[in-house]
């Protein structure tokens, strides 16, 4: 009997093929969507951990140099006959891969590559060049060294024997010295073995996860969105197949076929197809993930320094979460289903319930949620805090505005209808109202993803507004200039002073400062300064007070994080508080600033002298050329402004290549819902255009009907959209963006854009009710005749 | 420090199997063999003999505090090659480890250092003789007068030490065998030392005044394949008369020992295997092992028969190789106190 059952259960499927393609395609793309972006996720915290191990980056103090990045061997070895347990390391790039050496001796526990210890081949004869990197690393260093595949070191790394990496970088001293965390009793204090150094404690490396985390929870949020628009796919597919199999069921059962047995291979066809489904999604996921990982990468890289793989491997984590999210969605969508079958009674009518669909206790269901949910969403706007309670309220939006189209929708309509009386109009609407709560969830479906447009495409318009503005400001001076030493330090300054330029010298170094990983500044006060930067908040004399040393600029990360604000103080170091003065916008910059005079800066960094300048001039080629002739520059040392502006601006598009991406991928699912939507219904719609086309109505014109009632719809969820769609905007920019980043962006409104997105929501809808209209030109008149003799 | 430095350490680039106690039976493929009739030449021989695989620079000392309570102290340098020579910078093939341990009636605390020669991290020089690794000193204008300084997480001290005798020469002349097969290895001692300090514990500092016993030996195949570890005994008699014995525990159960007799005025008698034997009397459990920490030693050619106990049974060296290191009390036919090292208990 369950042989029976289940083949003719199968036998809808086979019957309608499209809806199966329409089941299994909508819950694929869901799958593939929400586990691609947890590949990259994943892939991205594999390469943090894989960091974390091989470098031991946020787990050992270091000892660092004051000035410059080299510290002479002889430090090492002194700090070591000194009683300091410390373990060299020396860094350096070859070949576009970052080479890191060690002592294996006297490096911490479990540091360095697993299969370390065969680098103790340094005594070999031959003194081969031994490095240790994962495979794509090792293809990247073919012919300059011999590498060792081990697929637990970090991507774009390779390690090695100090002395072997001494070597194949040309020098002869290291980088830095790894504290270990045990020391011996009794041994002298920095300053007097070696005061060249300073502590870099644990804490501040540890800190690429905390400011990498908001990215990655950005990424996540898509890719549930995006789950969830496929899941609408799934819930109506599921949904038209279980009204059109009613009648089937009710056969099977009045045949004697037990409700479990029935029940149970319901669920068995349905889950696994969902299975099958989700296999396929997994792999469409992979493929995404495979092409959108570079760019991911480039933008860690570009934005917070943090490296990872660039390549995509399989991980249970990724796979595993979209197979069961497929599972428990498609569960969702059935169990509402089943239950409605077990009560449904032996031989209840099948007759279509077209007119039963549309009854009144949805439409009141539908707003009391969406009414609960937009109230939630406004509660959390007020009271909430964090990042998660913000991407909560974005949900709680999105949701209940959908919740809320149907039913504002049947009302729009509704008015329209009145208003119209002519028959076909009266008539088209009607049946537009009628169609209404089948096509609700692919409506919905178009409205998040139009609406998600919308949102980001003003954010991401409104951020390279400003930001282009920003770096105008900030990058005034058309030369940067980085020197290494004091000597070069004092040459070139003094040599631009003498050709009465403008200089801007500036003096910098890494703290934590109100608890958070911080650079401060000291630079000195000029016109350039005073004429560029506009300050988001300040007193009216801001600048005059910074050159006194009496007080400071903040960043907006900075004052935002710590909770401060113009006329507060801020606690620079132990021993020096001082008033804020002004507070600045820093764009796309995860660390706070404090900038304060050179004279304050000298006091906290006696010995310390300013490494990077910018420099006003009119002829910059010429300048370039005199200062390699005279002060003995390298070129390399020299930057225009038009350089580092294409460069911040190239960081800044690829941060957002990755959710254009992801946007253009949800319209898409939106609009394959409405096509399945749509044709799916086309069956059931079969009854309702047969009297009208007896009455006269061509399929011809019917068709054409169809056509302007996608469009109309379409416009309607446009105009819905676009409201939506700028709430999200301004979530995004003044919540999201401030507690993920710290700095709050501008709105701007950019209507024109709002515009095109509206034509190609009405294009997508035409496009995905051309074919269910060809379909309606083409069907036979027979067709439509039997629907008068074959009342059932 | 992982187990597989540990193999590395000792053993041949090459990858030969490691054998024996700490690697040290593995075969000598490469460095230089001892032979018998040595000649020594010092102040050179008192350095480092970079031809060879193994080396050490080994103190210990039996010290009494002002109330009488006895200590006991371990200063080791060891030098172990991964091949024969010398080299300049990181590409040397020495591997230089360091152990101290100060041992008292109720704990013992063990602490160990690592450095690649070749950088000046750590080294011996012979003369004027300094041997150090870090922060660890045993240095001094030549080898009768010393300082010696080592620090760890929980203690460190600072000694001085004279030498009140000559340089003792171990097995024949010097030449040291270990098993029937002829390993053996270079092996002198200046058993002399009078040393005075300060002892640096976790609660308390203490002066400590007493003897010293330094060992210096260097080989490149100290074990045959089938002897799994030995137990070592330096005794200092009260009437100034000292003896050096071990006996080599081999895999199928019977010993090779030596032993030498040391008078108080430096005269040695050095005794081939068979003269002197030493059987576990008692155990204890020490860090999950069954270590005999009390022993009979006989030497039935002097007509020492004496039982010898640890003065802390649990002074267990918990370090990269492990093995028992501490001072022990003996009484029976003679009185006096000295040093056991116990290797090779797994």
């Amino acid at each position: 009997m369950m042989r029976a059952c289940l083949v003719a259960l199968l036998s809808h499927w086979w019957r309608n093929p499209l809806q199966l393609f329409a089941f299994l395609a909508g819950l694929a793309l869901a799958t593939a969507l929400w586990s691609g972006v947890q590949a990259i996720n994943a892939e991205a915290r594999a390469s943090y951990d894989a960091a974390a191990t091989t470098l031991g980056e946020g787990q050992y103090d270091q000892l660092v140099p004051r000035q410059g990045n080299a510290i002479a061997q002889d430090v090492y070895v002194g700090l070591r006959r000194a009683g300091w347990l410390v373990s060299p390391v020396i860094e350096g790039r070859l070949a576009d891969v970052r080479l890191v050496g060690i002592d294996v001796l006297t490096a911490p526990g479990g540091l360095g590559a697993a299969e370390m210890d065969q680098a103790m081949a340094i005594a070999d004869p031959e003194a081969r060049a031994l490095l240790f990197a994962n495979a794509a690393t090792a293809r990247a260093l073919e012919g300059v060294a011999e590498v060792q595949a081990d697929p637990g070191v970090a991507p774009g790394v390779a390690v090695g024997d100090v002395g072997v990496v001494q070597r194949l970088l040309g020098r002869d001293d290291l980088s830095r010295l790894l504290v270990l965390p045990e020391q011996p009793m009794g041994r002298p204090d920095l300053a007097s073995v070696a005061p060249q150094l300073r502590v870099q404690s644990s804490q501040q490396a540890a800190d690429l996860e905390q400011l990498t985390d908001s990215f990655h929870l950005n990424l996540t949020a898509f890719g549930l969105l995006s789950f969830a628009v496929g899941l609408f796919i799934v819930h109506s597919t599921i949904g038209l197949a279980f009204e059109q199999r009613r009648g089937m069921i009710r056969t099977l059962r009045s045949l004697g076929v037990p409700l479990r047995l029935l029940t149970g291979v319901i669920i068995v066809e349905m889950l696994s197809l969902a299975f099958i489904a989700a296999a396929v999604g997994i792999f469409l996921g992979y493929l995404i993930a495979g092409l959108l990982l570079p760019d991911v990468a480039a933008t860690l890289r570009g934005l917070y320094g943090a490296q990872i793989s660039g390549t995509l491997e399989l991980r249970a984590e990724w796979w595993l979460s979209g197979l069961l999210m497929s599972l428990l969605g498609t569960g969702a969508a059935l169990a509402g289903r089943i239950w409605q079958i077990r009560r449904m009674p032996l031989l209840a009518s099948v007759r279509p319930r077209a007119w039963a669909m549309a009854g009144a206790g949805r439409v009141r269901w539908l707003t009391i949620a969406s009414v609960l949910l937009l109230g939630s969403a406004a509660v959390l706007g007020v009271v909430g805090s964090g990042l998660l309670a913000a991407f909560t309220l974005l949900a709680f939006l999105l949701v209940g505005a959908a919740l809320a189209l149907p039913v504002l929708a049947g009302v729009v309509l509704g008015l329209v209808q009145a208003r119209t009386t002519a028959p076909v109009w009266n008539w088209f609407w009607a049946d537009t109202r009628q169609q209404l709560p089948g096509l609700s969830l692919a409506l919905m479906a178009l409205l998040l993803a139009v609406s998600a447009n919308i949102g980001v495409s003003t954010m991401v318009s409104s951020f390279r507004l400003t930001f282009t503005g920003f770096l105008d400001q900030r990058l005034a001076p058309e030369l940067f200039i980085e020197v290494d030493s004091a000597r070069q330090s004092t040459a070139l300054e003094a040599y631009l002073s003498d050709q009465g330029l403008e200089v801007l010298p500036l003096l910098t170094a890494s703290r934590q400062i109100e608890g958070q990983p911080a650079r401060l500044f000291g630079l000195r006060v000029s016109p350039t300064y005073r004429d560029n930067w506009v300050f988001l908040a300040a007193t009216p004399d801001a600048w005059d007070s910074v050159d006194a040393g009496s007080a400071v600029v903040v960043n907006e990360q900075l004052a935002r994080r710590a909770g401060l604000w113009v006329g507060d103080v801020v606690n620079v170091a132990p021993e020096l508080t001082l008033p804020i003065a002004a507070v600045v916008g820093d764009y796309g910059n995860p660390k706070g600033q404090v900038i304060t005079s050179q004279a304050v800066f000298r006091d906290l960094y006696p010995d310390s002298y300013p490494a990077q300048f910018g420099v006003r001039s009119d002829n910059v080629p010429r300048l370039r050329q005199k200062i390699v002739e005279e002060v003995g520059l390298s070129e390399n040392a020299m930057t225009n402004q038009a350089a580092v502006k294409a460069i911040s601006m190239e960081v800044f598009e690829r941060t957002f290549t990755v959710t254009q991406a992801l946007n253009v991928l949800t319209l898409g699912v939106a609009g394959f819902a409405i096509l399945t939507s749509l044709l799916t219904l086309a069956d059931l719609r079969v009854p309702q255009l047969a009297p009208v086309w007896a009455l006269g109505l061509t399929r011809r014109r019917l068709a054409r009907l169809e056509l302007l009632r996608a469009v109309a719809l379409s416009l309607l969820v446009f105009i819905c959209a676009v409201p939506l769609g700028l709430a999200l905007a301004w979530v995004l920019l003044n919540i999201v963006n401030v507690e993920a980043f710290g700095w709050r962006l501008p709105m701007y409104l950019f209507p024109g854009d709002y515009i095109v997105l509206g034509g190609y929501a009405i294009v997508a809808a035409l496009l995905a009710a051309t074919w269910p209209a060809l379909r309606l030109v083409r069907t036979p008149p027979a067709t439509l005749l039997k629907v008068f003799a074959n009342e059932r | 420090m992982n187990v597989r430095l540990l193999l590395c350490l000792c053993l041949f680039p090459f990858a030969v199997m490691a054998q024996g106690f700490s690697g040290l039976g593995t075969d000598a493929e490469g460095f230089a063999k001892p032979r018998p009739d040595p000649v020594f030449r010092f102040p050179a021989d008192h350095g480092p003999h970079p031809e060879y695989r193994i080396e050490w620079w080994y103190l210990t000392a039996n010290l009494d505090g002002p109330d009488g309570t006895p200590y006991g102290l371990q200063w080791t340098l060891f030098r172990s090659a991964l091949a024969p020579g010398e080299a300049e910078g990181w590409t040397s093939p020495q591997i230089w480890f360091a152990h101290a341990a100060v041992t008292t009636p109720e704990q013992h605390m063990a602490t160990e250092r690592f450095a690649r020669g070749g950088i000046g991290q750590a080294g011996v020089e012979a003369a004027p003789f300094r041997a150090w690794i870090d922060d660890w000193t045993l240095e001094g204008p030549d080898f009768d007068t010393l300082t010696l300084r080592a620090s760890g997480p929980d203690f460190s001290y600072d000694m001085s030490l004279s030498a009140e005798g000559p340089l003792v020469f171990h097995g024949a002349e010097g030449f040291s065998v270990k098993s029937a097969k002829g390993q053996a290895s270079y092996y002198y001692s200046q058993p002399f030392f009078r040393i005075e300090g300060t002892l640096r514990l976790p609660e308390t500092e203490v002066a400590v005044t007493g003897n010293a016993w330094l060992d210096r030996e260097w080989s490149s195949q100290p074990l045959a394949d089938t002897q799994s570890g030995w137990d070592w005994f330096s005794l200092a008699f009260k009437d100034g008369a000292k003896l050096m014995g071990f006996q080599l525990r081999q895999t199928d159960g019977s010993q090779y020992s030596a032993a030498t007799w040391i008078t108080a005025d430096g005269t040695t008698t050095a005794y081939r295997d068979g003269a002197f034997a030493a059987k576990p009397l008692a155990t204890s459990d020490v860090a999950g092992r069954a270590v005999p920490t009390e022993w009979r030693v006989l030497l039935p050619d002097r007509g020492v028969d004496v039982t010898v106990s640890a003065l802390n049974p649990q002074a267990w060296m918990d370090l990269t190789i492990p093995y028992w290191e501490g001072p022990v009390r003996f009484s029976g036919s003679h009185e006096g106190r000295g040093y056991l090292e116990m290797t090779g208990y797994e």
